[in-house]
């Protein structure tokens, strides 16, 4: 702990504020989380991905569903960095435009799961009595199903499309946040400071917004970090079993099954999709250990 | 405690009754007339008829449902469009492909897990325990479907040392087995550390210590009962993403398992057998989880103690 005070005492002496006051467990678990640098690189990785994907249009040239027999079949080159598939697509552009489709089911669903999970669990755990238990068994049926196969048996009824996809994802992952938020609104309703708060008369909504709710952000966050890896895995995993995105549409999981006939001959039509999902997850998981550890009081930076 | 396992098995059949009454409702609340899917795309309209009839659709919804179970209590899943014979037996000779794949990666993958989290953990901040940090969240983070792949380039491209596609021979097996078990001992191997390094972090740890134990003494007797714990659970409910895993790993790997009949199932737009796949791999997960509670409370008192009596 010495050197978190330490910094502590840097900080208080170094920024002489109004306030003039020790930085707050935010401003501590910043300074944990630029501490550890490789989630820092992570992060910067992250962003320039993001970056790219967001700015395909800027970055490359090719269209990347368009056919190009002329240039097909080229392995990796000045041209072509990621090279060509069997209809001369540019393989650098279907990855760059296929990131914002396996990126948008990534954020989209877990979004769309915080935003129901979360209220669930706050409801669950603070008001409590049978509506925290008709939630809960609710929330217990769902997590007992094997996500993977009732997703395929959901998108397989409802037709492949990427909001279907969204869709599932999201049902399976509501459980997740509404069993944390629920566990950390119990045991914040029965402390000292929220008892305090409403002898002096504060109502629900009060007790919920102020002190509720930010006690239970930064778990929030880290969930919603290492969710987000798993959304996109799980959104590639039905592309890549044909029940994603239709064909020409560029898909990171769907490409990889595209490259996976041309293994022997074309091996970068898989092999560089397969390398940038990898990267994205691996970077997300890491962030996402690293948000835990800086929030865990117990681990030192 | 007798009790409490009892409570618990009887639990696990209402969940089963939900999920195969969810992927009943599913299939006729959802667009799409049930009597077209079920006689596949092909079929014309007296056919479609005819299904209706031979699967009851023409009868109220309630008494569909009542047959429907008293079909699946008999073991019966219907007949595949596709193949035109039951799909119990279909399902009888896949079984043996994704049993094997599952039970091989699930041991292989959680004894080695265990070795690394062991190992990682006692000798924390130190190379091995890097290294293995490095390669779990590596392993945990690619997708199988990239590992998979991965592991073709590799073995069977690039060295040449095992075969592709098939199930032929126990080689055919390998490449399978250890693309779902590197996933499953990068998760068990993580959580392993994280769960030693607490117990050895405890005060009855340190007392045995104190006492003058040598670490191997104080690690088997005292550390490994307590860290062992946990982990059971997580390994009962990775079975669920396990199946999914070998769903995947048979695509890439053309085993003739459960997982490849889902998926011609799918194309062959063969909905009887989807669904009947649907509903084994299903009831599988739930008694997975089922087992993973009851070795719980065997091994944790404290569970039955709380929630038995």
């Amino acid at each position: 702990m010495s050197k978190v005070r330490d910094m502590i005492d840097r900080q208080a002496k170094s920024k002489r504020t109004a306030s003039d006051r020790p930085p707050g467990l935010y401003a501590l678990v910043v300074m944990k989380f630029v501490g550890n640098r490789v989630a820092l690189a992570s992060s910067f990785c992250l962003i320039l991905i993001l970056l790219a994907v967001l700015f395909a249009s800027q970055i490359t040239s090719y269209d990347p569903i368009q056919r190009n027999a002329p240039e097909r079949n080229q392995p990796p080159s000045w041209l072509h960095p990621f090279g060509t598939d069997r209809i001369g697509r540019d393989i650098m552009s279907r990855v760059l435009y296929g990131g914002r489709l396996s990126l948008r089911v990534g954020f989209f669903s877990v979004g769309l799961a915080a935003v129901i999970g979360v209220p669930l669990g706050l409801i669950a755990g603070y008001v409590g009595g049978w509506i925290d238990n008709v939630i809960m068994r609710v929330m217990d049926v769902i997590q007992a199903f094997p996500a993977l196969i009732l997703a395929i048996w959901l998108v397989s009824l409802l037709g492949p499309n990427i909001n279907n996809v969204i869709f599932a994802i999201a049902l399976f992952s509501i459980p997740g946040y509404a069993r944390l938020i629920r566990g950390i609104a119990l045991s914040i309703r029965e402390m000292e400071y929220v008892m305090a708060a409403r002898s002096m008369g504060a109502g629900s909504p009060r007790i919920i917004f102020s002190h509720i709710l930010p006690g239970v952000l930064g778990p929030l966050i880290v969930m919603t970090t290492l969710s987000v890896s798993g959304a996109i895995v799980f959104g590639a995993s039905l592309s890549f079993l044909g029940l994603g995105v239709p064909p020409p549409t560029p898909e990171w999981g769907a490409m990889l099954d595209e490259g996976r006939s041309y293994l022997r001959t074309q091996w970068w039509v898989a092999v560089f999709p397969g390398m940038t999902i990898t990267l994205v997850v691996l970077v997300l998981n890491i962030i996402g250990d690293a948000l835990r550890d800086a929030l865990d009081p117990n681990v030192r930076a | 405690m007798g009790k409490y396992i009892l409570r618990r098995v009887l639990m696990s059949f209402p969940l089963i009754l939900t999920v195969v009454t969810i992927v009943f409702v599913m299939l006729r609340a959802l667009p799409g007339d049930p009597a077209q899917l079920m006689a596949g795309d092909r079929a014309g309209p007296e056919l479609i008829e005819r299904k209706k009839h031979d699967l009851g659709l023409d009868r109220p919804v309630f008494e569909q449902y009542l047959i429907f179970l008293r079909d699946l209590a008999r073991l019966d899943l219907g007949r595949s469009v596709k193949f035109r014979e039951p799909i119990v037996g279909r399902i009888a000779k896949s079984i043996p492909f994704t049993a094997a794949l599952a039970f091989l990666s699930v041991t292989i993958g959680t004894a080695l897990g265990l070795g690394i989290g062991i190992i990682t953990a006692v000798y924390q901040r130190s190379w091995p325990d890097r290294l293995g940090i490095v390669t779990s969240v590596f392993f945990y983070s690619i997708p199988t479907f990239a590992l998979g792949l991965l592991l073709i380039l590799i073995f069977s491209i690039a060295l040449r040392v095992l075969p592709v596609q098939g199930a032929a021979t126990w080689k055919h097996f390998v490449l399978p087995v250890a693309n779902l078990a590197v996933g499953q001992s990068a998760l068990i191997a993580r959580l392993t550390r994280a769960s030693m390094i607490e117990v050895l972090s405890a005060d009855y740890v340190r007392t045995a210590r104190a006492q003058g134990l040598n670490q191997r003494r104080v690690l088997m007797r005292h550390a490994l009962q307590n860290t062992l714990i946990p982990i059971i659970t997580v390994v009962g409910f990775s079975i669920g993403g396990l199946l999914g895993g070998a769903i995947i790993t048979e695509r890439i790997f053309g085993l003739p398992g459960v997982g490849s009949l889902l998926l011609n199932g799918i194309v062959n737009r063969d909905y009887p057998m989807v669904q009947g796949v649907v509903i084994l791999m299903a009831t599988a997960v739930i008694f997975a989880n089922l087992i993973a509670d009851v070795v719980y409370a065997v091994v944790d008192p404290r569970i039955r103690y709380e929630q038995g009596s």
